[in-house]
C-alpha cells in the first residue's frame, strides 16, 4: 500500500508540474520555473512559522506570493535596472534561496525543515503522515489530498483558461493586438508554478520539481505537434518516471526523488532519439533514405 | 567588539584557513563568472554546479575516499559533460537552450542524489562530508583543502591574466574574434574549463544552489559601477572577497549560521546597493538626474515666460507679480515661488517686496531657451515638413536639452534665420 | 455595424515613439480614407513597424494620439485587426493551421468560451479565401514561409475586420503566394475594408497600392500614389537622414529626458 501512496503522490506531483511545464517551456520560461522553485523557500519558511504547520492555506499563499514576487524582481531588475534576464535569474533565485536557508537556521528550533528535505524532499515518508478521520479511521495521506487537490485547481485553470494561455504562449503580440492580456495571464501563470512548487516541495524538494516542470514537458514536445496531446503526453511521461523512479529508487536503496528525475532525464533521452516525428534515431534514417 | 578583534587578528588557525578558503574561493570565482557574466550565460553556471555532484560520487566511488584530487577529476568530467548535452540537445534537437539548460541541471542533479545516497546507505565510514558539496561547509575547511584551493585560484588567476584581452575581446564581439583568427573554439573550451574548476572549488564553500551567485552576483554589481571590463573584473573580485570575509566573519560570531547563504546575502546586497545607488546606471541616480532635469525645465519655462512677457513691453526688466506669470503659464502658486526662489538663488530673478524681475544673466538665458524653440520650430517646418501649428510641443522640449554644440549647428543649418515660421522674430544673443 | 463611410479609417496625430527615450518617430501627422490599400514604404529602421505597433497599442507612445473610425483603439478593437511579422513567432510551436486561424475569433468570443462549429467554419472559409484550404489540419511547422504567411493572413480574416494592420506580409514568400495575396487584398478593398501593408519592394508599389505612406522616421508624404510616389518624395525618404535630428535623439536618450505628457 505504501508503495502505492508514494507512487500516487510523485503521479499527481508530476501530472501538475508536466501541464504547466508545457506552457513554460514553449515561452522559454524554463528557468524561471527553475528560479521559482528555489526562490519560495523563505516563504515556506515564514508561513511556517507564522502559522506554525506545514499544510495550511498560509502557506500556499504566502509562498505562492513570493513566487509571483519573485518573478516580478526578475522583470524589475531586466527592465528597471537594466540587468540582462539570465543575471537577473541567476541574483534572484540565489539570494531568496540563501535567505530560505538562513531563515531555517534561525529558527532551527521552530521550524521543522532541514536543508536536505528542502532539495530533495521526503517522499518515502508521506504514508505516515495520514488523515484520521473523527471516527478513527485511516482515509490515506495528506499529501495525496493536498496534490489531488492542486492538480484539481490547474486543470481548472488550463481549461478555462485555455484560449488565453494558447495564445498568450504562441503571439504575445497578436493576443495584445485583440485586447488580451499578457501580462496578467502571465502572472497568473506564475502563480501557478509557485502554488505547485510549494505543494510539492516537501514531498519531492526543489530539484524534482524543477525535474518534472521541464523534463515531461520538453519530452512530449519531441513527441508531438499537437498541444493537447502534448499536454497530455507530458502527463504520462511524468506518471512513467515516477512509476519507473520509484522502483529504481527501491532497488537501489537510494533517494526516490533522484531517481524520478533520472528517470525523466532517461525517458527524455529515448524521446530525443527515438521519437517518431523529431528523434534523431528515424531523422537519420530518412536522410539514409533518401 | 572584543570578537571583532579577535577575529582578525587570525590568532586561531581555523579563523585563518576558514577566511583564507573563503575569500580566495570566491574572488577566483567572481573573476572567471565576470566572463561567463558578459558572454551572457550566467546560467551555464548554475548547470554546472549541479552537474559536478554525480561527479563527485562517481570520484568517490572509484577512489573509495575523499582525495580531493580524484573527486576534482570526477566533478570535471560530468561538469564538462553537462555542457556537451546541453549544446548537443541544443543544436540537434528543435528543444530551446534554457530549456535544455533546466532539463540537463535537474537531471544530473538527480542522479547525484541518487548516488549520493545510495553511497550514503553503503555504510563506507570514510563517505561523511560528501553532502558538504550540496550546501557548502566553509566553517570546516582544514590545512589540506586550503592548499587545494590555493592552486586551482592560482590556477584560475593566472589562465585569466594571459588570455584577459581574448577572453575580452570574445565576450565582447566573437564574430570579429573568430574572424581576426583567434583559435576561438579553444578559447570557449578553456574559458568552459575555468568555470568549471571554480565551481568544483567554490560548491565546497557556497554549495550547489548557490554557487550560481558567487560566479555571477558579483560580476552583475561591478556592471553597474564601470564600463572598463579590467576594473570591471577587479571589483567584481573584490565585492567577492569582501562577501567571502564577511560569511566568514558571520558565521564566526554565530556559529549556527551557515557561512555559504550568508556570502551570497551579502554579496547580493552589494548587487542591490549596486542596482540602486551606483552613479550613471543606478535606478536612484536615475530617478534623481530626472528630477533634476524636471527642475531645469520649470527654471527655465518660467525665465521664459519673464521674457515673453518682456518682449511684448519691450523691456525685459519690468518687476511683476507671481498672477502675471500665471496667467501665462499655469503654476500652483507655491510651486511657483519655490522656483522663482530657486531662480533667485542661482541669480537669475531678482526680488522687490512680492515682486520680480529678471536679471541680466537670467535674461541671456531666457533668450537662449526662446531662441531654439523658435529654431526648433523653423527646422520642424522646413525639414521635416511639419505643419506650423504642430511644432510647438516638441520645440517646448528640445529647448531645454540641446547643447551649444547642436545649437551652434541648427543656427548654421537654418542660415541664422531672423523669423520662426509664426512670423516672430529669432533673438540672437549678438543683437 | 458598418462604420460611416466618410469617417476616415485611420487618423495619427503628432504620433512620437521613442525606443529608450530616442525617438524613432517624430511628430508623424496623418489620414487615411476608407477602402483604400495602403503601403508604407521606408529605408530599414525608419519606423514601419513600429508606426503599425503603436497604433495597435502595442509600443508606449511618447506624445500625439491615434484614432480609428473617429474613435479609440479601445472602443473599436473587434474591427481592427494585426498581421505581425512571420518570423515573430516560432513556428516549431505544436499547434495546427486550424489552431491558428481559430485564434482570429478568440477576441469575438470573449473569456472562457471555447470556438464552435460557426467559427471552424468562418475559419475554413478564410482558409478557403488563402487558398489553404487543404492544410487546415497541417501542422504549422510543417508550412512553407509563404504558407505561414497565408495562415496569418486567414487569422486576420477569420477576425472578420475593417482595418487589417499587416507588417510586411509579401516578405520572403513565393511569387504564388505574392500573387494571392494582393489579389486578396484588393477584393477586400473592393468591399469597403482597408488594407495597411507595411513593404520593401519599390518596384510593386504603383501595382499594388492606392495610397503611401514615405516614411523615415519623420513623415515624408502620405497620399494617393499617383501624386504621391515621386522621384523627389523616394530621394528625401531614401536620401540621407537628418544628422542634426539624429543628433539630438541620441542626446534625448543619453540625458534621460522625461518623456513629454501625453496629450489626448
Amino acid at each position: 500500500m505504501n508503495d502505492f501512496y508514494i507512487i500516487l503522490t510523485a503521479s499527481l506531483v508530476a501530472s501538475s508540474c508536466a501541464l504547466l511545464g508545457c506552457f513554460l517551456i514553449l515561452r522559454r520560461m524554463a528557468m524561471v520555473g527553475d528560479a521559482i522553485s528555489h526562490a519560495v523557500l523563505p516563504g515556506i519558511v515564514l508561513a511556517f512559522l507564522f502559522s506554525g504547520s506545514r499544510d495550511s492555506v498560509t502557506m500556499l499563499i504566502g509562498a505562492g506570493l513570493i513566487g509571483v514576487f519573485t518573478t516580478f524582481l526578475i522583470e524589475f531588475f531586466h527592465k528597471k535596472a537594466r540587468l540582462q534576464t539570465d543575471a537577473a535569474i541567476g541574483v534572484t533565485f540565489t539570494w531568496l534561496f540563501a535567505v530560505g536557508v538562513v531563515l531555517i537556521s534561525i529558527f532551527a528550533g521552530k521550524v521543522d525543515l532541514d536543508q536536505d528535505c528542502v532539495l530533495y524532499g521526503e517522499i518515502a515518508y508521506v504514508p505516515l503522515d495520514v488523515i484520521i478521520s473523527p471516527a478513527g479511521a485511516n482515509l490515506g495521506p495528506k499529501a495525496i489530498y493536498v496534490m489531488g487537490f492542486v492538480l484539481t485547481v490547474i486543470i481548472i485553470f488550463i481549461v478555462t483558461g485555455y484560449k488565453e494561455l494558447f495564445l498568450t504562449t504562441f503571439d504575445p503580440a497578436y493576443a495584445s493586438a485583440i485586447g488580451i492580456s499578457t501580462s496578467l495571464w502571465h502572472y497568473l501563470l506564475m502563480s501557478a508554478v509557485s502554488v505547485t512548487t510549494v505543494s510539492s516541495f516537501e514531498s519531492v524538494g526543489a530539484i524534482l520539481v524543477v525535474a518534472l516542470l521541464i523534463a515531461p514537458a520538453a519530452t512530449a514536445y519531441l513527441l508531438t505537434d499537437n498541444f493537447k496531446w502534448m499536454l497530455a503526453l507530458a502527463c504520462t511521461a511524468g506518471v512513467l518516471a515516477s512509476l519507473t523512479g520509484y522502483y529504481f529508487a527501491v532497488w537501489l536503496d537510494g533517494s526516490i526523488a533522484g531517481a524520478i528525475a533520472a528517470m525523466s532525464g532517461i525517458i527524455f533521452g529515448l524521446a530525443m532519439v527515438f521519437s517518431p516525428t523529431h528523434g534523431l534515431f528515424f531523422k537519420k534514417l530518412r536522410q539514409v533514405a533518401h | 567588539m572584543n570578537s571583532l578583534a579577535e577575529f582578525f587578528s587570525f590568532a586561531d588557525p581555523n579563523i585563518r584557513y576558514v577566511v583564507l578558503g573563503s575569500v580566495l574561493l570566491t574572488a577566483s570565482s567572481a573573476i572567471v563568472g565576470t566572463f561567463t557574466f558578459l558572454n551572457k550565460r550566467s546560467l551555464i553556471g548554475d548547470a554546472i554546479a549541479h552537474a559536478v555532484l554525480p561527479g563527485i560520487c562517481l570520484g568517490f566511488i572509484v577512489a573509495g575516499t575523499k582525495n580531493p584530487l580524484v573527486l576534482i577529476v570526477g566533478a570535471f568530467i560530468t561538469g564538462w559533460l553537462s555542457l556537451i548535452v546541453v549544446e548537443y540537445i541544443n543544436r540537434k534537437t528543435r528543444i530551446k537552450e534554457d530549456t535544455a539548460i533546466g532539463l540537463v541541471l535537474s537531471v544530473f542533479f538527480g542522479i547525484g542524489i541518487l548516488m549520493l545516497t545510495v553511497i550514503q546507505k553503503s555504510g563506507n565510514a570514510s563517505q561523511s562530508g560528501l553532502d558538504h558539496f550540496l550546501f557548502g561547509k566553509a566553517a570546516a575547511l582544514v590545512g589540506s583543502d586550503l592548499f587545494a584551493f590555493l592552486i586551482v585560484a592560482l590556477i584560475l588567476l593566472v589562465v585569466v591574466y594571459v588570455l584577459f584581452k581574448e577572453f575580452a575581446l570574445m565576450a565582447f564581439d566573437k564574430a570579429y574574434a573568430k574572424s581576426i583568427g583567434y583559435p576561438v573554439r579553444a578559447l570557449e573550451l578553456i574559458l568552459t574549463s575555468l568555470i568549471v574548476l571554480a565551481v568544483v572549488i567554490g560548491i565546497q564553500a557556497v554549495g550547489v544552489v548557490l554557487m550560481a551567485a558567487i560566479l555571477i552576483t558579483p560580476a552583475a554589481a561591478a556592471r553597474f559601477w564601470t564600463d572598463k571590463i579590467v576594473v570591471m573584473v577587479l571589483l567584481a573580485s573584490a565585492f567577492g572577497a569582501f562577501s567571502g570575509l564577511t560569511g566568514a566573519y558571520i558565521s564566526f560570531v554565530a556559529p549556527a549560521m551557515p557561512t555559504g547563504p550568508w556570502i551570497v546575502i551579502v554579496i547580493s546586497m552589494i548587487a542591490f546597493i549596486s542596482f540602486f545607488l551606483a552613479p550613471k546606471r543606478g535606478v536612484v541616480y536615475r530617478l534623481i538626474r530626472q528630477n533634476n532635469i524636471r527642475q531645469t525645465i520649470n527654471n527655465e519655462n518660467v525665465l521664459k515666460v519673464l521674457y515673453q512677457l518682456g518682449e511684448e513691453n519691450k523691456n525685459f526688466f519690468i518687476h511683476r507679480h507671481l498672477d502675471e506669470i500665471i496667467r501665462r503659464r499655469k503654476y500652483e502658486k507655491s510651486t511657483l515661488q519655490s522656483i522663482l526662489r530657486r531662480l533667485l538663488n542661482q541669480g537669475y530673478v531678482e526680488q522687490t517686496g512680492n515682486l520680480w524681475s529678471l536679471t541680466e544673466e537670467g535674461k541671456n538665458k531666457a533668450q537662449r531657451v526662446v531662441k531654439i524653440h523658435r529654431l526648433w520650430e523653423l527646422y520642424l517646418t522646413t525639414y521635416m515638413k511639419i505643419a506650423p501649428d504642430h511644432v510647438h510641443e516638441d520645440a517646448e522640449t528640445i529647448e531645454h536639452l540641446l547643447t551649444p554644440e547642436l545649437e551652434a549647428e541648427l543656427e548654421k543649418q537654418l542660415g541664422y534665420a531672423k523669423l520662426d515660421p509664426h512670423q516672430t522674430k529669432i533673438p540672437y544673443q549678438h543683437e | 455595424m458598418a462604420p460611416e463611410t466618410n469617417v476616415p479609417a485611420l487618423e495619427v496625430h503628432d504620433l512620437t515613439v521613442a525606443f529608450d527615450r530616442k525617438p524613432v518617430l517624430w511628430n508623424i501627422d496623418l489620414v487615411i480614407p476608407q477602402g483604400k490599400i495602403v503601403g508604407i514604404v521606408g529605408p530599414n529602421g525608419a519606423g514601419k513597424s513600429t508606426l503599425i505597433k503603436s497604433i495597435m497599442g502595442l509600443l508606449p507612445l511618447s506624445s500625439g494620439y491615434t484614432k480609428l473610425f473617429d474613435q479609440s483603439l479601445n472602443d473599436v478593437r473587434n474591427k481592427i485587426s494585426y498581421v505581425p511579422q512571420r518570423e515573430s513567432v516560432d513556428w516549431d510551436f505544436p499547434a495546427s493551421v486550424m489552431d491558428v486561424v481559430l485564434m482570429g475569433r478568440y477576441s469575438r468570443l470573449g473569456l472562457f468560451k471555447r470556438p464552435r462549429k460557426a467559427d471552424r467554419d468562418v475559419a475554413l472559409d478564410c482558409l478557403r479565401k488563402v487558398g489553404m484550404e487543404a492544410f487546415a489540419n497541417r501542422q504549422i511547422s510543417q508550412l512553407s514561409g509563404g504558407q505561414q504567411q497565408r495562415t496569418f493572413l486567414a487569422r486576420a480574416l477569420a477576425q472578420q475586420a475593417d482595418v487589417y494592420f499587416m507588417d510586411e506580409p509579401f516578405a520572403g514568400v513565393d511569387a504564388a503566394t505574392e500573387k494571392t495575396i494582393i489579389t486578396l487584398l484588393r477584393t477586400m478593398a473592393q468591399s469597403g475594408k482597408t488594407v495597411i501593408v507595411v513593404h520593401h519592394d519599390l518596384q510593386s508599389v504603383t501595382n499594388y497600392f492606392d495610397w503611401v505612406i514615405m516614411l523615415n522616421t519623420r513623415l515624408i508624404a502620405s497620399g494617393p500614389t499617383a501624386e504621391t510616389f515621386t522621384q523627389e518624395n523616394l530621394q528625401e525618404t531614401y536620401g540621407g537622414k537628418l544628422t542634426l535630428l539624429a543628433d539630438v535623439g541620441d542626446l534625448i536618450r543619453r540625458e534621460n529626458f522625461p518623456q513629454r505628457e501625453k496629450r489626448i
